[in-house]
C-alpha cells in the first residue's frame, strides 16, 4: 500500500512539474513581457535595468527554475488588473468554482443514478430508450449552449430563476444543470453496464431464489457493487468540470476561477492566467491521484 | 512414404479482409446522419456562393427579423436576422466552412502526429515509450480549455491558433489508443518475419502496422469531428477563437447572447447547427466502429 501511494504521488508530482514547464514555455512564446510593463518610449537603459531585475537576461532554463521556485512559494507576481498577488486572487475565486462543480456533480448523479439503474433493470423499456437518447445528446450538445437555452427558457421566458450572479441557492441551479449536463451521459452508461453485470451474478440470482425483495436486491446488493466503476470516472469528470467551468461561468457571470481566468486572458493579465491554469492543473492531477488511490482501496484486486 | 500434413486451421482472423467498400453493408446504414453531414459539407464547400445573402452584409433596417414561420418573418430571411440585420442562415453556411476547415486541419494533424508517436512508442518500447507516454500524461494533466486559454493568451487569436490548440490537445488521444494497438500488433509473427527478413522500421510501419490500425484510425477520426466542433465553438464563444470578420457558429452564439431577450432564434439556430453536425458525426462514427472494428464497441 505504501509503495502504491509513493508511486502514485511520484507520478502526480512529475505531471505537475511537466504542466508547470508547459505553462512556462507557452507564456514565454508571446515574446517580451516588458512591452506590457514599460511605456513605449522608455529609454534603452531603463529597459535593460528592468530586464536584469526580472531576470529576463538569463538563459531560459534558469528562468524556468526561478519561475518554478517562486511558484512553489505561491509567488506568481501581482495581477496587473486587480493590484493584488495573483495567487490570492485565484484562491479568493476558487471556492465559488468548487461550489458550482459540486452542485453540478450532484445534479448529474441525481439524474444518472436512477436512469442508469432503471434502464438496466428494465432493459429495452421506454426508460432505457430515454437513457439512450440522453447519452447520445450529452456528447453532442455543448454545455454553454445548454446554459444559453436554460437562460432563454427559465430566466427570460418563464422568469423562474435568475440568469446571472451568485447570491443564493436559486442562482446555482441553472449553471449547475449546464455544467452537469455532459457527464450525465457517461455516468448513466457506466452505471447501466455495471448494474447489468452485477444483476447477472450468482449472488443476485441466489438472493432472488430465496425471496429477497426486489427493491432490496437492486438498491442494496446490486447498486453498491455497480458504483465501483463510477468511482474511476469521477476523477475524469471532476477534471471536466474544472475545464467546463471556464465556459459555463462566463455564460452565467458566475464569480469563480474560470471566469476570472477568461477575463485575465483578455486583459493580458499573465500572472493571473498562469496562476489560475497551474492551480487548475494541480487540482486536476490531485483528483486523479486520489481517485486512483481510493480505487485501489475499495477494490484490492486493482493495483496502481 | 507419405507425409501427412496437418491441415492448417482456418480461423476468422486469418480470413483475408475484404476491401473497405465491399464490406459496406446497406442494412443499418445511418442515412439521415449521412445526409445531414453531406448537406453541411456542401454548405462548407459552397460557402458564400450558395448563401442567399452576404453573411457580413449589414442592413440595420432588417435587424431582428424573426424566422419565416413567425409573424414579421419573411421568406427572404428563412432563419431570421441578427442585431445588425445579417441573415442567420447565410452566416450558418459561412460558419460551416470555418468548422470544416478547422475539422480537416485539426484532425489531420493531430491524427498524423498522434499516430506517428503512438506507433513509435508501441513499437520501440523502452525509453522512447517512456518519454512519449510521460509527455501524453503531462499534456493530459492540463485541462484542455485551460491549455487553450494560456496558449491564446500569448498568441494572436484566429483560425490558425485554434487549429494549433486543438492539435496540441488532441494528439495525445490518438497516441494512447494507437500505442496500445501497436503493443499487441508488434508481437504478431508477420512483424517478426519482416524483421528477420531485414525490413527497416519504416517499412514495417508502413507495410505491416499502418494498414492494421487503419480501421481504428477511421473510427477515431470520425468520432473526433463532434468534439472538435464543440471545442472550436467554445473557444470562439469565449472570444479567443475565430475572430470577426470571419464567422463561426460559436462566434454567432457569443454575438446573439446579448440579445437573448429579443431574438430567441439568434442563439437557437447556430446551436442546432452544432448539435446536428455533432450528432450526425457521432452516429456515423458509432456505426463505422461496429462495422469496421467490432472489438472496440466499448470505446
Amino acid at each position: 500500500m505504501r509503495i502504491v501511494f509513493a508511486k502514485g504521488l511520484l507520478n502526480a508530482l512529475i505531471s505537475m512539474l511537466g504542466a508547470s514547464l508547459i505553462i512556462f514555455i507557452m507564456s514565454r512564446l508571446s515574446g517580451d513581457p516588458l512591452s506590457l510593463l514599460l511605456p513605449m518610449d522608455a529609454p534603452q537603459s531603463a529597459v535593460q535595468a528592468m530586464r536584469h531585475e526580472l531576470g529576463l537576461d538569463r538563459p531560459m532554463w534558469d528562468q524556468y527554475l526561478i519561475f518554478l521556485w517562486k511558484a512553489v512559494q505561491g509567488d506568481f507576481g501581482r495581477s496587473y488588473r486587480w493590484q493584488m498577488p495573483a495567487i490570492e486572487l485565484v484562491f479568493e475565486r476558487l471556492p465559488a468554482t468548487i461550489y458550482l462543480a459540486m452542485a453540478a456533480f450532484a445534479f448529474s448523479l441525481a439524474l444518472a443514478i436512477p436512469l442508469g439503474v432503471l434502464s438496466a433493470v428494465r432493459r429495452g423499456s421506454w426508460i432505457d430508450q430515454i437513457a439512450r437518447i440522453i447519452a447520445m445528446l450529452g456528447q453532442a450538445v455543448p454545455s454553454f449552449w445548454v446554459g444559453l437555452l436554460l437562460i432563454l427558457v427559465f430566466a427570460v421566458n418563464l422568469q423562474w430563476l435568475p440568469a446571472f450572479g451568485a447570491d443564493g441557492v436559486q442562482h446555482v441551479i441553472l449553471p449547475a444543470i449546464a455544467l452537469g449536463w455532459y457527464p450525465v451521459a457517461a455516468q448513466t452508461r457506466v452505471i447501466r453496464s455495471g448494474m447489468l453485470e452485477v444483476l447477472d451474478s450468482d449472488y443476485i440470482r441466489m438472493g432472488r431464489a430465496v425471496g429477497t425483495p426486489e427493491r432490496l436486491l437492486i438498491w442494496k446488493y446490486a447498486f453498491r457493487n455497480a458504483l465501483l466503476p463510477l468511482v474511476t470516472i469521477m476523477g475524469v469528470y471532476f477534471a471536466y468540470m474544472l475545464s467546463g467551468s471556464f465556459v459555463v461561468e462566463t455564460v452565467f457571470a458566475w464569480p469563480g476561477l474560470g471566469r476570472t481566468v477568461v477575463e485575465a486572458v483578455f486583459a493580458r493579465d499573465y500572472p493571473v492566467v498562469q496562476a489560475g491554469v497551474l492551480i487548475t492543473s494541480i487540482l486536476f492531477v490531485l483528483s486523479n491521484f486520489l481517485v486512483d488511490l481510493s480505487y485501489s482501496i475499495i477494490d484490492p484486486r486493482i493495483r496502481l | 512414404m507419405t507425409v501427412i500434413l496437418a491441415p492448417t486451421p482456418v480461423t476468422v482472423a486469418d480470413a483475408p479482409q475484404l476491401p473497405f467498400l465491399v464490406r459496406f453493408r446497406l442494412k443499418g446504414t445511418p442515412w439521415i446522419p449521412i445526409l445531414i453531414l453531406l448537406l453541411i459539407i456542401v454548405a462548407a464547400m459552397g460557402g458564400e456562393s450558395i448563401a442567399p445573402h452576404d453573411p457580413n452584409g449589414l442592413d440595420l433596417g432588417a435587424a431582428f427579423r424573426p424566422p419565416f414561420w413567425q409573424a414579421g418573418g419573411s421568406y427572404d430571411y428563412l432563419l431570421g436576422t441578427d442585431n445588425l440585420g445579417r441573415d442567420v442562415l447565410s452566416r450558418i453556411i459561412a460558419g460551416a466552412r470555418v468548422s470544416a476547415i478547422v475539422v480537416l486541419y485539426a484532425i489531420g494533424f493531430s491524427g498524423a502526429i498522434g499516430t506517428m508517436l503512438g506507433i513509435m512508442a508501441g513499437y520501440f518500447g523502452g525509453i522512447v515509450d517512456m518519454i512519449i507516454v510521460r509527455i501524453t500524461e503531462i499534456m493530459m494533466a492540463i485541462p484542455t480549455l485551460a491549455l487553450a486559454l494560456i496558449f491564446t493568451a500569448t498568441m494572436d487569436p484566429g483560425l490558425s491558433t485554434v487549429i494549433i490548440v486543438i492539435v496540441l490537445t488532441y494528439w495525445t488521444w490518438y497516441a494512447r489508443i494507437i500505442r496500445s494497438e501497436i503493443l499487441s500488433l508488434r508481437e504478431r509473427d508477420y512483424v517478426a518475419f519482416a524483421k528477420v527478413a531485414g525490413c527497416g522500421p519504416v517499412t514495417i510501419f508502413l507495410r505491416h502496422l499502418v494498414p492494421n490500425i487503419f480501421n481504428t484510425l477511421v473510427v477515431l477520426m470520425t468520432l473526433q469531428v463532434g468534439q472538435v466542433i464543440i471545442f472550436e465553438a467554445s473557444l470562439s464563444f469565449l472570444g479567443v477563437g475565430i475572430q470577426p470578420p470571419d464567422t463561426s457558429w460559436g462566434l454567432m452564439l457569443a454575438d446573439a447572447r446579448q440579445y437573448i431577450t429579443y431574438a430567441w432564434w439568434g442563439i437557437t439556430m447556430p446551436g442546432i447547427a452544432i448539435i446536428l453536425t455533432c450528432l450526425s458525426s457521432n452516429l456515423i462514427g458509432d456505426w463505422l466502429r461496429d462495422l469496421l472494428d467490432p472489438k472496440r464497441r466499448q470505446l
